[in-house]
């Protein structure tokens, strides 16, 4: 039996890119990408995310800092979410965004504290409202529509941003931020920051979908694709997404391509699951190499600008070290002092008890 | 004035909130046009509009992470999650976030959220509908957990709940949602969180309980008087934190102690009373204090749901324990 069917709806995943791997110009270029200035702000931020990675690696295997995930390879999407933003925007990260907190005022020295085990890295002093750093995967996405509903509530003309990774995009969380952003239209733009492996899975066994964008239409909402090491497609698409989210057009999905060259943290070895001829492919795509081609090939960079930037860049990283080496430990009590705005009487006794420690 | 049962309470109490602070939203399945399943939302959202009183789309974990991004972008989020059964599938929000935000951030974001949810047996409900999850929440560091136990208790102590600057898990104990009615000042003056109730005066045993049991435990109070022995009864009201000083000033006088409870007793609210009660108390008692609780089983289906919520029997055989212990 043969039935004959019209399609009822019909859906389009936009791929965006301007610069290919060897830096050639694919198609008409943004404004920001022929302003010198913009562009060295732009290298700037991703060369200082490269050293502080290297860096904070270092102090991983020295014992100064815990568990650490490393941002290798994919600096574009992070500077891209810091160069679009706007400082009132608010951000709420995963774990591979320092590029984008960075841009916004959050030091190098409380990301160091953060990983090296002290909430107060999170208080960040130059930054009053975007989110901390979220380990519990995906479940920022919600806050970012909570916080998404409370700006439309008070009619102001601010944008959120959230950050995940591929395998966030699997979690319920993921799906019920969409479909709320989608039926409330609010001012939300996720970026997918696909670098193709959850931990040990890759992406190809993380879901059936053939992009993760398209993940945004079962929520009525535009997903786009962007090459994610291209910084020009990554901070456009993102700056066109929030403009769309402050004028009240509602949110925005956009999966940005990337590779993950590292481990997933410093306590993962990816040898164990990955081959390592993939990553002499995607070394190719590193979006460094693409961006100071392309400025080189403009007349705006060169080798020994390179070197100049490297040495300051290295010294301000090592300056952020020495800071964070000079901070004390937290007092004990302070592991009760932020739990409630006032601790209840109920819980005076224990924080007495920690305050005594070990003593007898 | 006329008098309101509890979720009639409720309700004048988030109608109150609405009127007087702009900040206060009000979210969550059916909530709307529907007024609730319970209609503890009746009218509001014709009084308040649809910005302020909103349906959500159907995905509890979604309306507690809502509730936890709304508190930290400035407004003061009331959600309902429908039956505290299936606030189960809002942990990760609730424990990893909402209540930790503030410690996270060392005091630079916090999340003035309140969830409400209705709790407990004794309705004839369908299954996963008659949950008491009062221990589980107690367990959270950065939570408060309160449960009213009549109309006025309802309003105060909600209005404080909202105010409250920190995260509250409001359970409302739906048995008695329509029990009794009272008389309830809509004066917008609010009950102090974090303590107990001392609902009746004596000075032979002590009875700790909270939520719905506060009325079989009355019950048997009044009994008690009947015969001569004078039942000191408390409203534990806040299960978290914990007001254990006007239990043990309770039980100082009496010497002997009851806890009565709807949910299953391991590692429950009056498991932590009892410890606490070991620990600081202990020279008070004449007597081993005893639990009446559930059972560590499943609450069961209607048919034998009474069997498992303690009765006004089970509670005077503890009581009677007590008192003739040498």
């Amino acid at each position: 039996m043969s039935h004959q069917t019209t399609t009822v709806a019909h859906f389009d995943i936009p791929y965006f890119c301007y610069l290919d791997p060897e830096a050639n110009v694919l198609q008409p270029l943004p404004a920001f990408a022929t302003d010198p200035v913009m562009l060295n702000k732009i290298y700037r931020m991703m060369l200082l995310m490269r050293i502080f990675d290297k860096k904070a690696i270092t102090l991983q295997r020295t014992g100064k800092l815990g568990t650490y995930p490393s941002t290798l390879g994919q600096e574009a999407i992070a500077v891209g979410i810091g160069a679009a933003m706007q400082e009132a925007d608010i951000l709420c990260p995963y774990y591979r965004e320092y590029g984008a907190q960075f841009w916004r005022g959050v030091k190098m020295e409380e990301i160091f504290l953060y990983w090296g085990g002290d909430e107060r890295g999170n208080a960040f002093a130059n930054n009053k409202h975007d989110l901390p750093i979220c380990v519990p995967i995906a479940s920022q996405t919600l806050h970012a529509v909570g916080i998404a509903t409370a700006l439309k509530l008070q009619k102001k003309k601010q944008a959120v941003l959230v950050a995940l990774g591929d395998g966030a995009t699997s979690r319920g969380d993921f799906y019920e931020a969409m479909n709320v952003a989608g039926v409330w239209e609010l001012p939300v733009v996720f970026v997918i920051n696909n670098n193709q492996w959850a931990i040990s899975l890759p992406r190809e066994k993380q879901t059936k979908a053939q992009t993760l964008a398209q993940k945004a239409i079962a929520a009525g909402i535009e997903g786009w694709q962007v090459d994610g090491d291209d910084i020009f497609a990554v901070k456009e698409t993102i700056e066109k997404a929030l403009v769309k989210a402050r004028n009240g057009q509602g949110a925005t999905v956009i999966e940005a391509i990337t590779y993950r060259m590292g481990d997933h943290t410093t306590a993962d070895d990816a040898s164990r699951y990955r081959k390592p001829e993939e990553l002499v492919t995607h070394e190719k795509h590193d979006p460094l190499k693409r961006l100071k081609k392309y400025m080189i090939s403009n007349g705006w960079w060169d080798e020994s600008k390179e070197q100049e930037l490297m040495k300051e860049l290295t010294a301000e990283v090592e300056k952020a070290v020495e800071t964070f080496d000079a901070i004390a430990m937290p007092a004990p009590e302070t592991m009760f002092d932020y739990l409630y705005e006032t601790l209840p009487s109920a819980y005076s006794a224990q924080r007495a008890s920690v305050m005594k420690g070990d003593k007898e | 004035m006329t008098a309101i049962t509890l979720v009639e309470a409720v309700a004048q109490a988030l109608a109150y909130e609405l009127a007087h602070d702009e900040k206060v939203v009000i979210f969550g399945q059916d909530i709307g046009a529907n007024g609730g399943v319970f209609r503890a939302t009746q009218g509001l959202q014709a009084r308040f509009g649809e910005e302020r009183v909103r349906d959500t789309p159907l995905a509890e974990n979604m309306i507690a992470g809502l509730a936890v991004g709304m508190a930290i972008g400035g407004m003061k989020p009331v959600a309902e999650i429908q039956f505290m059964d299936f606030i189960c599938a809002s942990i990760d929000q609730i424990l990893s976030h909402g209540s930790r935000i503030r410690n996270r951030t060392r005091g630079r974001l916090s999340c003035p959220m309140v969830i409400r949810t209705p709790s407990g047996g004794g309705i004839r409900a369908p299954e996963h509908h008659s949950d008491s999850m009062e221990a589980l929440f107690s367990q959270i560091p950065g939570l408060r957990v309160v449960i009213p136990s009549s109309p006025s208790r309802a309003y105060g102590l909600l209005l404080a709940a909202i105010r409250d600057p920190d995260p509250v898990i409001f359970m409302e104990p739906k048995r008695i949602y329509r029990l009794v009615k009272e008389e309830v000042p809509d004066n917008g003056e609010a009950l102090p969180l974090d303590v107990c109730f001392v609902l009746r005066e004596g000075k032979d045993i002590t009875l700790v309980t909270w939520g719905a049991m506060v009325h079989e435990t009355l019950q048997v109070a009044q009994k008690l008087s009947a015969q001569g022995i004078e039942a000191e009864v408390i409203d534990v009201a806040t299960a978290k934190p914990l007001d254990m000083d006007t239990i043990l000033q309770s039980v100082e006088k009496t010497g002997r102690c009851v806890v009565i409870q709807e949910a299953n007793p391991t590692c429950s609210l009056s498991s932590e009373i009892i410890a606490q009660l070991a620990e600081k108390g202990l020279t008070s008692l004449m007597a081993p204090p005893m639990r009446v609780t559930g059972y560590d089983t499943v609450m069961p289906l209607y048919r034998l749901e009474k069997l498992f919520i303690p009765s006004e029997q089970r509670i005077m055989n503890a009581v009677k324990n007590v008192l003739e212990y040498a």
